[in-house]
């Protein structure tokens, strides 16, 4: 049975469902919704809930929680995250897993508390110090949002890596039908790095500190490989209407949602527009965008930004095709009608470069 | 012939790296040996600070993580709630407790998180070269109060047990020094003390231990321990500040 609730609220829903035993959370708009489900929720089904005293103290308690052993998950909005990134640098150092949700909101500083897409960059280039990388989820509806939980906790717990879930404001906060049924923990992962105390055998430590150099270059080159195993394998991505497409829209999350509105706006205008969607930000589809390339020439980026996955495209494209882009920042939310005319002009535009 | 003296089972059978006459290593031991009295080894985990003791992940035979500079609490906290039978401690400095992770220990004894800090307080960021720590006595000469600390600048000594002490989610509080022999047994006392408290489920417990730093206090190790019992206890009193029965 479907149930009517918030992205959110959605999360937290799927979490528990996936085995997450521990939320640890600081209230910051657009997503308190969920902070205030497993606030509900975690004692119901037996998890832990601590309202942490900060950002900060609550990826520290993640931190602790995972190296017990738990499945453990941090949610938080743009000011938030940015306090959030020492934490998840240790995490990714210590290789543990945990899942870190951000909704994102308008930046920069304190910004705004409507849906933007600027943590872009933050997300995909590890954004703590140090080089590492998270894996990026960016769902684009609620149920999908629901259905990446489970696979955002397993990738942490089968690459020992944080994983950020990351989606905005509108889809923290709008309200969809959504069905939980199949949404389930699949499997057990083994657990030898964990500390539970020395008992019956050899003490462990989990650190991030290697003063010998050439063992911290050694631990920088593992992480490496272990980034390149995920770039492999773990790439996703949704296309639409590209078979026959002229133009390809290259969009994520909400925006990309926008885009499919405008497309089929856009299809009836007999404009052949179509629209692939990065679902994994990292590791990038670069692969599959430089592909279409072969046949397409017109790529058009939009994102809720000044611009931030853009770059990511030029780097797949590799100076194929041309690219343009439009970019609403700011906590803007742009109408299907708005990015169809958009797209329509420049279509028109370049056709007629082309002709001439 | 009866063995009377000997390494605790909790310590490696490796060298300490920590300076001469500092107190580092007299406090690791300490723990080693009450983790052994108590029968503690399977269940002990450690949260090792930034700071010099973040190395005593290197001493103590048991399970240990290190943290982030100050998140020791926070991060005991977590392991604490999904492991709630087992003895979790994070040592910290003062930097580490009193400055940048004040939040977290504050947040933590007021939670009443049954955890254990063993806060070693030595007047001095001793890891990044001598720097003043929110405990440096006023007039003390660090390599940045080149001077003197001067309160008018640069504030006063936290005294972090008597803060602490007025949050209801802590049980046991107690200030001890390892500057001499006698001394050093009370502060074995405070932690077994601390830890019992932890174990009863009675509240957040912590020991404060004024410890020698001698290489940046630019003393001898024998002046280092006299300084601490003459002038550091004046403004940081020994004893039990709160305990709860
Ligand atoms: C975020 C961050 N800031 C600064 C440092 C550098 N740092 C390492 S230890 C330390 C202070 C240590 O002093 P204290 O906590 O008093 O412990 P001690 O070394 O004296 O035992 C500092 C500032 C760090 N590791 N991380």
């Amino acid at each position: 049975m479907k149930r009517l609730m918030s992205g959110n609220a959605a999360v937290g829903e799927a979490a528990i469902l996936s085995g997450c035993t521990c939320y640890f959370g600081y209230p910051i708009t657009p997503q308190n919704e969920l902070t205030e489900y497993m606030a509900k929720r975690m004692p119901e089904s037996g998890g832990i809930f601590i309202q942490a005293e900060s950002e900060i103290a609550a990826i520290n308690m993640v931190l602790g929680a995972s190296v017990a052993g738990a499945r453990a998950m941090t949610s938080s909005s743009s000011p938030g995250i940015s306090l959030k990134q020492e934490g998840i640098s240790y995490l990714a150092a210590d290789e543990l897993p945990a899942v870190i949700v951000n909704m994102v909101r308008g930046g920069p500083g304190m910004g705004n508390i409507s849906p933007a897409q600027s943590d872009y960059m933050q997300a995909t280039r590890g954004g703590g110090h140090g080089d590492y990388k998270t894996i990026v989820l960016a769902p684009s509806s609620v149920q999908e949002l629901a259905d990446i939980v489970p696979v955002a906790f397993d990738l942490a717990d089968m690459y020992r890596n944080p994983v950020i879930i990351l989606g905005d404001g509108m889809l923290g906060q709008m309200m969809e039908p959504v069905e939980f049924e199949h949404i389930k923990k699949t499997k057990d992962y083994p657990k030898d790095y964990i500390l539970t105390g020395a008992e019956n055998r050899p003490s462990r430590m989990v650190r991030s500190l290697l003063f010998d150099t050439k063992e911290e270059e050694e631990h920088n080159w593992k992480l490496f490989r272990k980034f390149q195993r995920i770039e492999n394998n773990e790439i996703r991505y949704e296309t639409y209407l590209v078979e026959d497409a002229e133009l390809v829209v290259i969009a994520y999350g909400i925006a990309a949602r926008i885009a499919k509105g405008a497309i089929k706006r856009l299809r009836q205008e007999s404009i052949k527009a179509g629209l692939l969607r990065p679902i994994t930000l990292w590791p990038f589809p670069y692969k599959q965008i430089r592909e279409l390339a072969k046949t397409i020439n017109d790529f058009f980026v939009f994102e809720m930004s000044t611009g931030q996955m853009v770059e990511d495209v030029k780097l797949s494209l590799e100076g194929r095709g041309h690219i343009s882009f439009y970019g609403r920042p700011g906590g803007v939310i742009p109408t299907p009608i708005e990015i169809a005319r958009i797209i329509s002009r420049h279509y028109y535009k370049s056709q007629k470069v082309r002709k001439s | 012939m009866k063995k009377i003296y000997t390494r605790p089972n909790a310590l490696k059978d490796t060298h300490f790296h920590y300076c001469p006459g500092c107190g580092h290593g007299i406090i690791n031991r300490i723990i080693a040996e009450v983790i052994d009295e108590l029968g503690l080894r399977g269940k002990a985990i450690c949260v090792a600070p930034a700071g010099c003791g973040m190395l005593i992940y290197n001493y103590l035979d048991i399970d240990t993580l290190e943290s982030a500079h100050g998140r020791g609490a926070a991060v005991a906290t977590g392991i604490k709630r999904v492991l709630p039978e087992n003895l979790i401690f994070s040592y910290q400095g003062d930097g580490d407790l009193a400055a940048i992770g004040t939040a977290e220990g504050f947040h933590a004894a007021n939670r009443g998180e049954l955890i254990t800090v063993i806060f070693v307080n030595n007047g001095v960021y001793g890891m990044t070269g001598g720097q003043m720590a929110p405990t440096t006595l006023k007039e003390q000469i660090t390599t940045t109060t080149p001077s003197g600390r001067n309160p008018v600048n640069a504030g006063y000594p936290v005294k972090v047990c008597e803060v602490f002490s007025v949050l209801d989610g802590t049980s046991y509080l107690e200030r001890v020094a390892v500057s001499s022999p006698a001394n050093i047994k009370k502060t074995k006392k405070a932690i077994i003390k601390a830890f019992q408290h932890q174990l009863n489920r009675t509240g957040f417990s912590l020991v404060e231990i004024l410890s020698p730093c001698p290489t940046n206090w630019k003393m001898s190790p024998l002046e280092a321990f006299k300084w601490i019992d003459e002038v550091m206890t004046k403004q940081f009193p020994l004893g039990v500040i709160k305990e709860v029965k």
